[in-house]
């Protein structure tokens, strides 16, 4: 649960008056608050953890996290799995 | 090495695990405060690259852990009233309560639901309005914000079908506890990064000066780590101990602010009790009076709470650095993922259920 993973801020929304970001990370795409995290715009990268963002990283800090996390990704993917250990959805949209 | 080499950034890693070697002349004992960072060293076999004067101990950062057995017997307890919707996260639903566990619950009739954020417990609460929402709120400082924020919301937006079990703990303490006790081996730590995200590391500067051990916030890949063992080693070799940030790119000194102003606004610091270590002044977070209508405990009156602990589980142990998972009689043989006897052997940031996945079923 105490996962936290960098991902782009793909779009910023209003949701029960809460600032919402789209947040896709490597592929996979999940909602998440962005209003305690100081000033983020689409684009961002953010630390998310559980369903809001803790901090807005620095972009090329943010790049090299995720190559690393790609390359487990990827590992992971050879075994039917995701980053986090879960099957991967048959239909692979990516999107829940 | 089996999966540092498969990292884009295996160069990187083997570069820190050479310097570190270069450099580390005296043994020490090294905790790695966050079950995200016990996880990340087991699988990628950290401590085996190692020299071997230096040894990682793992510590309590593992919420689903450290939460109180009352706790998760009042929650069972909840779940299982009529018109309740118990939401919490998938982690707790198979640790063992003192003779059920939610998953149990759930089997017998109870609607638990898996979320994966207080926020989604709250929508749950927003279309389900005739239903009594029950999120099971645990976390360290990382969690909490979110577990605020919805009682924030719910408040805004009138959800008064909303409430939360809490159960949050503070790191600070905890780390005081393992360096005050009489049978503390820890002589430096890395602490949590995203704890430290939230929180800063200027609560760390008194403690590292206190007990004259190397503080180093710590990111979660394998380089960062290293690079964090390298940086406290560093500081041990030559004798100094103060706080280093090793996670800049999410780490400040003063930690997010509009974060800590959100559980000042919703909780107060009280006393808590740990899982396997036991009470811990000022180490948790509960409900504030302001937003006690949102604090399941006092909504729902649960009495009759008699804790059963399993006699042979010896998580305590683990979780205060002083037993490896492997070392216990039970590891592996009645206590499994399958069937565990204590929280650290479900959690996937637990240091039994890490030793177990990656297969350390002999002692080093």
């Amino acid at each position: 649960m105490c996962l936290a993973i960098p991902g782009k801020v793909i779009e910023i929304i209003d949701e029960n008056g809460l600032k919402m970001g789209k947040i896709d990370y490597a592929g996979s795409v999940s909602r998440a608050c962005v209003e305690y995290c100081g000033d983020v715009e689409v684009g961002n990268y953010v630390i998310v953890h559980a369903g809001m963002a803790i901090s807005v990283l620095d972009e090329q800090e943010a790049l090299e996290s995720i190559a690393i996390h790609q390359s487990l990704a990827e590992e992971a993917a050879k075994e039917g799995k995701d980053i986090f250990d879960n099957p991967l959805p048959k239909n692979n949209k990516g999107e829940r | 090495m089996k999966y540092l080499d498969e990292f884009r950034d295996a160069k990187l890693a083997k570069y820190f695990v050479e310097r570190i070697n270069k450099i580390s002349t005296k043994k020490c004992v090294i905790m790695e405060v966050c079950g995200g960072q016990t996880h990340s060293i087991i699988q990628n076999g950290i401590d085996q690259v190692l020299p071997e004067n230096i040894e990682m101990v793992h510590g309590p950062g593992c919420p689903v852990c450290v939460t109180p057995l009352e706790t998760l017997d009042r929650a069972i307890k909840i779940a299982k009233k009529e018109n309740v919707i118990f939401a919490s996260f998938g982690d707790m639903l198979r640790v063992p309560g003192s003779d059920s566990d939610l998953l149990k619950a759930k089997s017998e009739g109870a609607d638990v639901r898996i979320v994966y954020s207080a926020l989604e417990a709250l929508k749950i609460a927003r279309e389900n309005p005739d239903k009594e929402i029950v999120f099971l709120a645990i976390g360290f400082e990382t969690t909490a914000p979110g577990n605020a924020l919805a009682i924030l919301q719910a408040e805004k937006e009138g959800l008064a079908n909303f409430s939360e079990i809490v159960s949050h703990v503070l790191v600070p303490p905890a780390m005081e506890t393992i360096l005050s006790s009489e049978d503390n081996r820890v002589q430096a730590f890395l602490a949590a990064g995203h704890v430290c995200t939230v929180m800063g590391y200027w609560e760390y500067e008194p403690i590292a000066e206190k007990y004259k051990v190397p503080i180093v916030p710590t990111g979660f890949e394998p380089v960062d780590i290293l690079n964090g063992i390298f940086l406290a080693v560093k500081q041990i070799e030559e004798g100094k101990a103060f706080v280093e940030n090793q996670y800049t790119r999410s780490v400040k000194r003063e930690g997010n602010i509009a974060a800590q102003n959100l559980l000042k606004e919703i909780f107060v610091v009280a006393d808590q009790k740990w899982r396997g270590i036991g009470m811990i002044p000022m180490s948790g977070m509960n409900i504030s009076q302001k937003y006690e209508k949102y604090d399941a405990a006092k909504k729902f009156d649960v009495t009759d709470i008699i804790t059963k602990e399993p006699e042979k589980c010896q998580s305590g142990l683990v979780l205060r650095g002083n037993l490896k998972p492997n070392e216990c009689a039970a590891f592996g043989k009645e206590c499994t993922p399958e069937n565990p006897l204590g929280a650290t052997m479900v959690s996937s940031e637990g240091a039994c259920a890490a030793y177990f996945k990656f297969k350390r079923f002999n002692v080093r």
